[in-house]
Order: structure tokens, then sequence, then C-alpha cells
């Protein structure tokens, strides 16, 4: 028996007495469920680049790990600690998590409009069946994709949001899970359910965060049904320490004329997966996927696209930029299915990378799968580096030749950045670019 | 001001330019002109600190200093700037943000306080009026979406907020209408001081009727063939280069 599968059987014992120990809450609705998505993982077993999906990514790293399942009343840090990860100038409505867990004491849901539910998931498995049952568990696909499966086998605890028809949620909803490090691997496997009903609209930020050093998996699964006309913006924020890995599945699932943002700035991490999969179910809905990677050493990044047009005249444009540096991997495959009936879909796809040393490394990969006949799908690609002629421009100028090429990067990452629409998180996150840059300090006072 | 030495200038494996010589004194505006093909871009690039270029002979004298060492961040630094004729569009980099950055490095480099936003502003206001260049093009990327007048102009507007004491327009006159042109022209003339000198380097006479040069060079096939006073300008532009060629051509086994 080889080392992978062996640490699958540890999953499996993991199971039993996860079962065990929730046998009592009021979550035991869920087993079933539970059940079959551990019978899933079971045949399926980890993921290998021999299948198509994970061509350019091997899991070995992860499936060959012996994580233990963070449990409940770990040690928990004081909220100080938190203050870096916070966005200034605005007051969110947060929700702290940390290795997995709802910590109530470091949260700040804040005062929310009538209705509205911005909470831990396993404080409504426990009281809510009745909001979370017809949408949990009901979009991710757990039957085909190893990491889900097992997200759900493990289903416990993460964030339940809930705008009720017609509310806006102003402030931002940050969800921030926090990996303390311990001396054992951990995994944690957060589940979240968002669900923006007719015409309601919020912004949900998922912020990945690390304090301390050790080897941490955070393997995430959010369900995001978007009702109609409802406008919702997502960011996925993974600034995690470099021994973490990290697999994060958004599933969403759009009615009809809504519109939804999916932001992710991929800057931590020493594997990561960035699994986005929006569904257009309805007619005239729209959705953004925008995304920027920056790698550096021997970081692995992979984002893997899937936007799935089923609904007539639905709009979705990708837009993902990459900046690798050291030895590192990104991977950006960007799947489009239009399926039969999904007329006057409008889909267009870009993936910009600019590698900044001999041995970093890009794969991309385009994959239009179309079964309507009156669509528009464009795609396109490209790899390079900076464009030496624009260094000369501005150092013709004075500007020095490190100034200039930092400032070039940011201008590249800004084309990503820029899209996000809510300022002190844009603010907080072009810091962030900034301060990964080579020489980006120059750049502290670029606006 | 600036002397040029015996220059040999490859790329690759072609030798471009073969021994050019020339010097501008502080005050003095020169023209450089010729065919196309003649060297005419690669003498501009090479003197604004272009690394494509191999310098393989020759020495390049500005201010005293040997130019041909220093980076291009310093020269500009020490007053050189080049108007490009194919200025670069730089995407997500506003026009405020790089010329603020560029300005207030040579700034620094003079000793100069930094200039603040506002600052920044008041100064540049006055400057774009000058050229009739759209105020919101600073807020724009870089070039980007620029026309070629648009292009044309931002680079001579550039140059007078930067005030350099060498300033070279690589064919900034090639695709303008008279309009744009004379509005460049009077850029240019803007600029025109005792302590300045300026390299305007063209293939037609047009632009040296608003922009009077005290002396204009041939340069053909790498080499300057013929150096004479603004007259020399109208006689090209008559006759062409044909004759010039020819009597370079003849010269060329005597010298050889």
């Amino acid at each position: 028996m080889n080392a992978v599968a062996q640490q699958t059987n540890l999953y499996l014992e993991a199971f039993a007495q996860f079962e065990k120990a929730t046998a009592g809450d009021g979550g035991a609705w869920l087993h079933p469920i539970r059940r079959a998505a551990i019978a899933r993982f079971a045949d399926l077993g980890f993921p290998t680049p021999r299948d198509e999906d994970w061509r350019f990514t091997n899991v070995a790293p992860i499936a060959g790990t012996a994580f233990r399942l963070a449990g409940e009343g770990g040690a928990v840090p004081g909220p100080e600690a938190l203050t870096p990860f916070a966005f200034a100038g605005i007051a969110c409505h947060r929700l702290v998590f940390v290795n997995g867990r709802y910590v109530p004491g470091l949260s700040a849901p804040g005062s929310l409009p009538a209705g509205v539910r911005v909470g831990s998931l396993a404080e409504a498995l426990r009281a809510d069946r009745g909001l979370l049952e017809p949408h949990l568990t009901r979009y991710a696909d757990y039957h085909h994709d190893a990491f889900s499966a097992l997200n759900t086998a493990f289903l416990a605890d993460g964030a339940f949001v809930r705008i009720p028809r017609g509310q806006v949620v102003e402030a931002p909803i940050h969800l921030l899970y926090v990996s303390t490090g311990a001396k054992v691997p951990l995994v944690t496997h957060p589940r979240n359910l968002l669900v923006a009903d007719e015409d309601s609209q919020a912004t949900i930020v998922e912020d990945y965060v690390s304090l301390g050093e050790g080897v941490a998996f955070s393997n995430v699964v959010t369900e995001l049904v978007v009702g109609e006309s409802a406008v919702v913006s997502h960011y996925l924020i993974e600034r995690e320490g470099r021994q973490a890995f990290n697999v994060s599945t958004l599933r969403s699932q759009q009615g009809r004329s809504s519109s939804v943002a999916s932001h992710t700035v991929l800057l931590g991490g020493a594997l990561v997966r960035n699994n986005v999969h929006p569904v257009l179910a309805g007619e005239g809905g729209d959705c953004l996927v925008n995304g920027l990677y920056l790698a550096t050493g021997r970081q692995h990044m992979d984002n893997y696209m899937k936007v799935e047009h089923m609904g007539p005249h639905c709009g979705s444009r990708q837009f993902y930029h990459g900046i690798l540096d050291g030895q590192s991997r990104g991977v950006f495959h960007g799947r489009i299915i239009v399926h039969k009936g999904a007329q006057k879909t409008d889909a267009k796809q870009t993936n910009r990378n600019l590698l900044l040393s001999e041995q970093a490394q890009i794969d991309t990969k385009p994959q239009l799968e179309i079964y309507a006949d009156d669509v528009k799908c464009t795609h396109g690609a490209t790899i390079g580096q900076i464009n030496p002629e624009a260094i000369f421009y501005l150092r013709s100028r004075g500007i020095a030749e490190a100034a200039a090429r930092a400032l070039l990067l940011f201008a590249f990452a800004g084309e990503s950045l820029q899209r996000m629409k809510v300022e002190p998180i844009r603010e907080h996150l072009e810091r962030l670019v900034r301060r990964w840059l080579p020489h980006g300090d120059v750049l502290e006072d670029a606006r | 001001m600036l002397e040029i030495k015996n220059l040999h200038v490859k790329v690759g494996n072609h030798e471009i330019l073969k021994g050019v010589d020339l010097t501008v004194r502080t005050g003095e505006v020169h023209s450089i002109m010729g065919p196309n093909g003649s060297g005419k871009s690669t003498l501009a690039q090479v003197l604004a600190g272009r690394e494509t270029y191999e310098v393989t002979a020759g020495k390049v004298t500005y201010d005293g200093k040997n130019l041909l060492e220093m980076a291009p961040e310093d020269r500009a630094r020490e007053g050189v700037f080049m108007a490009f004729q194919y200025p670069v569009e730089i995407p997500g980099v506003s026009s405020a943000y790089f010329l603020k950055a560029g300005l207030n490095a040579i700034r620094k480099h003079r000793g100069l306080e930094e200039l603040d936003a506002v600052d920044f502003l008041e100064l540049v206001k006055e400057k774009i009026k000058l050229l009739e260049v759209d105020e919101r093009l600073l807020h724009r990327s870089v070039n980007e979406g620029f026309s070629g007048g648009e292009k044309k102009r931002n680079e001579i507007f550039q140059m007078l907020v930067l005030e350099p004491r060498l300033a070279i327009m690589d064919e900034t006159d090639s695709g303008l209408d008279i309009d744009a042109l004379k509005t460049v022209a009077r850029g240019v003339n803007a600029l025109r001081s005792p302590d300045r000198a300026i390299l305007v380097i063209t293939h037609y006479q047009r632009m040296l009727n608003y922009i009077v040069p005290d002396a204009v060079h041939v340069l053909v096939d790498g080499r300057i063939v013929k150096s004479g006073g603004k007259e020399l300008a109208h006689e090209l532009e008559a006759k062409g280069y044909g004759w010039v060629e020819a009597q370079a051509r003849a010269a060329a086994p005597a010298k050889a």
C-alpha cells in the first residue's frame, strides 16, 4: 500500500470518530450526506496529475501528510493579533474562525438589517435546518471532487450568511479564518453557505491568514446562492504562511438577472488550489471572475475556473493576472461551458502572466465547451516579461530602474485590483501587493 | 555642452553609426537631417542611453562627463531629455504619477525639494495650456490610447515639465499636421534659452521653419557628411537627399 492510500485511511478513521462526536448535535440530519461524501472520497482518493483537472498540480504533499482534524477548544489568539488583518476605514461585520471553529469572542457581527443572518454554520446546523436544507450541499459537487467530498464529510463549521429579499448590507461581511499553527499538521474544512435572496445586495470577504508557523491545510467549500436580481461581491484573500495548503472552492448558483463579482488575491500558501465555479442558471445573469496571483519561492498556485452558462442572455468575464518569481509555479485553467439553451451567451476569458525569473513557470489552458449555436466566446492568454521598452521610457524620465520595474509590476497587478470596487479593501490589498513586489516600497505613496 | 567624437554604434552585427562627430554648444539649436535608415534615431537613442545599441568606438562628453557611462535615469537627472519618436504606452500608470515620479527624482538629484501633489498640479497646469493638451490626460494611463499627435505633444509637455538642459527631438514632427507642428514648435521654443541646447532630428525641413536652427547637419549612412546653416535645410528640401548621398559616395573612397 502506498503512502497516499495510507493517509486516505487516516481520513476514514478520523471520520468514524467525527461521526461519533457529532452524533448528538443538531446537525445529525446531515449524517446521511456526510456518510455518502466520505464514501465518495474513499472511492475517489486524492486526485493525481493523470486526472485532466489536476494535470499541472500534484497534490502529493497534501495526500502524503498525516493531518489531524483540528478540534474545538484549542488556544485562541488575542484580539490584537488580528489587527493587521482589518481593513482600515471601514467597520465590517466580522466573523472570526480559529482553526476552523467560530470564535464569538473575537467576532463582531455588528448591527444588521432586519432578518439578515451573519453567524456560524455550526449554530445554524443546530437551530435552522429549515434555512439550510434547501441549499447546503446542493451545489458543491462532492460526487466527483475528492476535496469537496472531504469537506462535506467533515462539514461542521464555517459561515452562514443570509440576506433576505430586498435587503442591502452595506458594510462588507469579513470572514477571517485564522490558522494558529500547531506541532502536528492540522486540517480544517471550513464550510460556508452564503444565501442572497431576490433583490438583495452584499459584499462578502473570505480571508485566510496564519498566525505562527506550522503546517496547516484549509480545505474550503463555499456555496453562494444568489437569487433573482441580487448583487453580490465575493472576495477571497489567501495570505496564509508558506507552510500552508489551501484548496478552496467557490461554487455560486446565480438566479435570473443576478450579478456576482468574484475577486481573488493569492499571496500566501505553499500549495494553493483556487476553484471558482459559477453557474449562471437563470436568464440574463452576469458574473465577473477576477483574480490576481503572486507567487515566489517554491509556491504553487493553481486557478481552476469553471464558468457554466445554463440560462440564455448571460455574460461572464474572466480576468486573471499572475506574477511569478523564484521557482514558483502558476496554473490557470479556464473552462467555459455553454450548455444547450444558453443562447446569446457572451463569455470572455483573459489570462495574463509575467514571469520574473528563469525558473518560474506558468501553465495556462483555456477550455471552451459550447453546446449552443448563438453565442460569443473569446479567450486569450499571454505569458511574458516586463516590457523593456517601457522600463527604458520610465528611466529616460529620471525614474530609477528598480522603481520603474516596481511601477510596471504594480500597474499590471493594478488592472486586477482596480476591478475591486470596495475602496478600503482594495487599498488594503494594494498595500499587500506593494509589500510583495521587489522594491515595492518605493511605491508607498503611489496613489 | 555635448561633444560626440568618432561614434561607432552596432546593433547585432550591423554597424549603424560609422564615426559621428558633432559639437553642440550651450544655447545652440542643431538639426540633424537625413534620409530614412541613415542612423538618426540610433544617435538619439544612444544619447538617451538605450542599451540595445552597442557602442564599439568613440566618445560622448556631456558637460565634461562621459555620457556613455551613465545609466539612462542618471542622464535624465543630469538634464538630458529625448522626445521619443514612438512613445511607449504604459497601461495602469497615470501620466500624473509617472511625471511626478520623474520630476521629483530629477529635483532630488539637483538638491531641490520634492513637489507634493498640489504643487505638482499647479506646475503642470501652467505648462499643459501652452501645448493645448487636455488636462484630463494627466489622469489617463501614460500614452494609452493617445493619437499620434497627442503622443508627440505629450512628449513635449513632459519636456517642459522636466526642463532639461539638453533636449533631443527624435522625429517629433513626423506625422503631425501643421497645427500640431506649430504647437510642438511653440513648446520647443519656450524651452530655448542661453543655458540649454536642443538637437532636432528630422527627415523634413518643415519643422525648422518654426524652430530655427543655428546649425544643420546631414547624416548619411552613419556619418555626418555635410554641415551648414539653416539654409542647408532649405536646399535639402528643394533638392532631396540624393545629391548629398552622391557627394558622400564620391568622398568616401578618398577617406578610405
